[in-house]
């Protein structure tokens, strides 16, 4: 099963985005705790791209695709046609280091490395695509 | 969409929230906190009962509070979270520096705690 939704970058979109991931998986995924996490990851990393890559612009569009294997698998692609920020080479600051100068950043980019099995960028007809596979027992 | 609603308790502010919390509406959450300081409350309680989803966003404005809170000797203690918003906080191991406690009669004991 393929599912697609186009989101405007704008953050009061998030709310939508996410509706969206729950109706398409909620054949897929039993686990009401597991069924969060997945749409956390791709919700840390569309408002990552929304505020880093598009500030915020609503006219830009990040294109969610979600495709359902038959083997478990559940792959999500989002697709943009800016600069890509890959977070596999951003390192995060630590707990610690957050608390004690009271920054906001880098918790999304721990909880999606922590979520998802794999996070991998590709190049597709001149787009950029970040491609993140999530095994579903 | 997020809903703070507030009421006083025993001397504390308890704010709870109702809705979602993600980087578009996490400034609401800031805001209750702040507001709830501003008016001279050093014990509050955040009621996660009707808490559906909280995103990073939502986690950095209570961990922007830890030093604060620390420094200023006061108290913040969150209760009913279910279980897939608790499994957030526990990802990112948010549950060992923050004081989350599954009920509001167990929260208010915390806050009677010297």
């Amino acid at each position: 099963m393929k599912y697609k939704y186009n989101i405007g970058c704008s953050l009061d979109n998030l709310l939508g985005a996410r509706d969206f991931i729950r109706q398409s998986l909620k054949k897929h995924v039993a686990s009401e705790v597991t069924l969060n996490e997945i749409v956390l990851a791709i919700d840390e990393m569309c408002s990552n791209l929304m505020i880093h890559s598009h500030h915020c612009d609503p006219d830009h569009l990040l294109e969610l695709t979600i495709k359902a294997e038959p083997k478990g698998n559940i792959v999500f692609e989002i697709m943009d046609d800016v600069t890509v920020f890959d977070i596999n080479a951003f390192q995060e600051p630590t707990l610690d280091n957050l608390i004690t100068v009271k920054r906001k950043g880098g918790l999304g980019i721990r909880l999606v490395k922590s979520i998802m099995d794999s996070i991998e960028y590709l190049n597709r007809n001149g787009k950029n695509v970040c491609r993140l596979t999530k095994r579903v027992d | 969409m997020v809903h703070i609603k507030r009421l006083q308790e025993d001397g504390a502010d308890v704010l709870a929230i109702v809705g979602e919390i993600d980087a578009s509406s996490s400034i609401d959450l800031d805001l209750a906190i702040a507001k709830s300081l501003s008016e001279g409350y050093t014990k509050i309680l955040v009621d996660c009962s009707s808490l559906e989803y909280i995103s990073s966003a939502g986690l950095g404005v209570f961990m922007s509070y830890i030093e604060e809170f620390r420094e200023k000797n006061f108290r913040m203690v969150i209760f009913g979270m279910k279980e897939k918003v608790a499994n957030t906080f526990n990802i990112l191991g948010l549950d060992e520096l923050l004081t989350i406690v599954p009920t509001k009669t167990e929260a208010k004991k915390k806050l009677s705690e010297v």
